[in-house]
């Protein structure tokens, strides 16, 4: 009989196999397309549609000459306020609701948490659809809402003014995706054991005390998940501000966002023809916003995180 | 699973897959079915249930299909599957630049020697002809005309008249504005497009002479900065309390259901809209022209080349795509298309009645105003910022009240300017 130390390890060829099919997936749908979009991006195109190469010309065009740089960091600008108001509100208000879904104390908890993911899991076509009847000036029923608790006064066409739109959308978006912190909060949330809160309480903490030192601390790393991740979302949304504002993301572009930027530049729009290779440049800008996003969250943020052995 | 299943379900995938192959590789035997890719997807029942059938009881061996994309994706739709080759034989053509570029990429067979294109006069053609004239390459299928319908039940209860002169014009809007709760204009900025189609182009022609502006501005003897243009977003400016509340907010759909509940006076249209009235209210509703500005005698209207049909370069059905084609060249078409769609109106020389009322009030323009095409669809938005789409953007400002009248005019021009020789 052989020990076990005897048997020369066979080459794992089964874990190739296993993994082949999901590389070979990955590879062709995902890094060949974003590696040809970098080359595509150094390229200028023709009328005949021959393509030729221009080096940074395109990212030069998009950076500094006022036809191109004024449409990017406007679009910039509003996806910044856009990822700002899904920081200050969706990710807190997650907070709120994994923590009054975690109390012992409340009734139906599993019936809140169904209601209030559904809608992560509507189309965002039907959500724009649905908020832009809601909010309607002419036959929504918000006008008559905010009339009955008295600020009817305040009603206005929000999603159609310069001064509101984006800030209207960003809140629509919000209220769409902010069952995922919540969710994520929450699993969080049922894996502190309960000796901890327990040991808090025999010290004389009271709730406040519990929250702030122990529950905040140990839900910080998954706090800084939910982050990145809304981070990447939102510098790659698209669709709720075409679905409800169309690509040229209006009034005079106060909705414009990268990714409708990208959609006007890359496929065109009405009478303005389509450029593959700009498109490319600015879908490449947005790839680096977003990965230096990334690693300044890994280099700063993920690394002073205290992982707690529970 | 036990194994044994399994081993059975592989045999069954591989018969279905047999067959799939089979019934594949039959219909590209066949051959014969000639697919038309279009934005119209409003017309698909026409296609389907008349035109298509009227084409096949003279020629029953050609099967077709009607594939429309909405219309806002079509043109990314068709170029991502031009570029695939999977795109279909038939393609309907935007006015203009769009269909210039797919025809300067080679999608887009010369269709010079089609049979039955002499039909057609050269200003039907211009909209899909080469810069020079000398190439055609999609056949004119119809054009659409700008004016204002109007809900006649609420003229007459308000004891109102067709204003003609633009005077007459804020006249009218300001009785319906005091005496009553009906919305005055209809109109709504959402959706920007209408600002510009149904304000800006409607209102122009009268302002820059029907054809002479455009020509004056692809030559670059006017600006758009000149008062002929100012005027026209003046004219637009004096809109906003006529306009709907929330009229920011206001889409599309919103207005045509709103003139249809028959909570509005006057609808800035396009003759398209007929059909959908046509369907959804239940009252009286007739139509005006653009009024003219006071003591101007002649006036002008846009009757725009909107909507051609082209044969796929790439298409393997060329010979069945050019009968189809020289069927739609003719009357019978032209007949069908102009009676099951009021609204487009075909620009063949063919004699054709047109039974719907509205819809011939609209044709009947041709004969007492000049004609035009919309002034930024040929040449002027080939460039980066683009015409189209800035007369847009500034035109719905000016509507809401965010812009000035001249600082929309020179922002306009300022785009012009940064690529377009003439201008500069």
């Amino acid at each position: 009989m052989m020990t076990h130390s005897d048997i020369r390890k066979p080459f794992p060829w089964h874990i190739l196999v296993f993994l082949a099919p999901g590389l070979l997936i990955y590879l062709t749908v995902s890094v060949y397309p974003l590696l040809d979009t970098l080359r595509l991006g150094f390229f200028s195109e023709d009328k005949s549609g021959a393509t030729f190469f221009v080096g940074m010309q395109n990212y030069a065009n998009l950076l500094f000459s006022e036809v191109w740089s004024e449409p990017f960091w406007n679009a910039l600008k509003n996806n910044l306020m856009f990822f700002v108001i899904h920081m200050l509100l969706q990710n807190p208000i997650g907070l709120l609701l994994a923590l009054l879904l975690s109390s012992p104390r409340l009734r139906l908890s599993g019936t809140y948490r169904t209601l209030l993911f559904m809608p992560t899991m509507l189309s965002v076509v039907i959500v724009g659809f649905v908020w832009q009847l809601l909010l309607s000036p002419l036959w929504g029923i918000s006008e008559d809402f905010m009339y009955n608790i008295g600020l009817g006064d305040y009603f206005d066409a929000w999603l159609g003014k310069e001064g509101t739109a984006l800030v209207t959308l960003s809140l629509i978006s919000v209220w769409q995706f902010v069952g995922i912190p919540m969710m994520l909060i929450y699993a969080a949330l049922l894996n502190i054991p309960e000796d901890l809160n327990d040991a808090g309480v025999v010290d004389g903490a009271n709730s406040w005390q519990i929250f702030w030192n122990i529950k905040l601390p140990l839900l910080l790393p998954t706090i800084s998940m939910v982050s990145i991740l809304t981070f990447v979302a939102n510098f790659n949304a698209f669709e709720l501000i075409y679905a409800v504002k169309g690509a040229l993301a209006g009034p005079n572009f106060s909705s414009d966002i990268m990714g409708t930027l990208f959609y006007r530049t890359f496929f065109g729009f009405q009478l303005q023809q389509g450029s593959p290779t700009m498109g490319a440049a600015v879908a490449t800008l947005m790839f680096l916003i977003i990965l230096i996003g990334v690693a300044i969250y890994l280099f700063f943020v993920q690394r002073r995180i205290q992982r707690f052995q529970l | 699973m036990s194994f044994l299943t399994i081993k059975g379900a592989f045999r069954h995938m591989a018969k279905i897959g047999v067959g799939v192959f089979a019934l594949a590789t039959l219909t590209a035997e066949a051959g014969d079915k000639l697919v038309i890719e279009s934005w119209r997807n409003d017309d698909a029942k026409v296609w389907n249930d008349v035109i298509i059938p009227a084409f096949n009881k003279s020629h029953p061996d050609i099967k077709v299909t009607f594939s429309p994309t909405p219309p806002a994706d079509y043109n990314s739709a068709l170029q991502a599957k031009l570029q695939a080759g999977t795109a279909g034989d038939l393609i309907t053509c935007r006015p203009f630049d769009v269909s210039l570029a797919l025809y300067q990429k080679g999608n887009l067979e010369k269709l010079n020697d089609l049979e039955g294109m002499n039909n057609f006069p050269d200003v039907a053609k211009t909209a899909w002809s080469t810069d020079d004239g000398k190439d055609v390459f999609c056949l004119p299928m119809a054009s659409v005309i700008h004016g204002y319908i109007y809900n006649k039940e609420i003229f007459k209860e308000l004891g109102l008249s067709v204003p003609k002169t633009e005077s007459d014009f804020f006249k009218v809007l300001e009785k319906i504005k005091d005496e009553s709760r009906y919305t005055p204009l209809v109109m709504g900025t959402a959706d920007q497009w209408e600002a510009a189609t149904m304000g800006f182009q409607n209102v122009g022609p009268n302002y820059w002479k029907g054809e002479e502006g455009p020509k004056a501005l692809i030559d670059g003897k006017e600006k758009l900065t000149d008062p002929e243009y100012v005027k026209v977003w003046e004219h637009l400016a004096k809109w906003k309390p006529f306009l709907g509340r929330g009229y920011q907010a206001q889409k599309y759909a919103d207005s045509q259901n709103l003139f249809t509940l028959g909570r509005g006076a006057i609808y800035p249209a396009g003759s398209w809209d007929i059909t959908t009235f046509n369907e959804q209210a239940d009252f009286q509703f007739g139509a005006f022209p653009p009024p003219t500005p006071d003591g101007q005698k002649t006036c002008y209207i846009s009757d725009h080349t909107d909507i051609g049909i082209g044969l796929n370069a790439a298409s393997a059905n060329k010979k069945e795509a050019r009968i189809f084609l020289s069927w739609m060249a003719g009357s019978e078409f032209a007949e069908l298309y102009a009676n099951q769609l009021p609204g487009f109106f075909p620009l063949g020389n063919h004699k054709i009645s047109i039974k719907d009322p509205v819809a011939s009030e609209f044709l009947s323009w041709r004969g007492q105003c000049e004609q035009t095409i919309r002034n930024s669809y040929q040449i002027l938005s080939r460039g980066t910022p683009n015409m189209e789409n800035q007369l847009w953007n500034v035109t719905v400002q000016v509507l809401n009240g965010s812009m000035e009248p001249k600082a929309a005019a020179e922002e306009v021009e300022k785009g012009l300017k940064t690529w377009y020789q003439p201008h500069m």
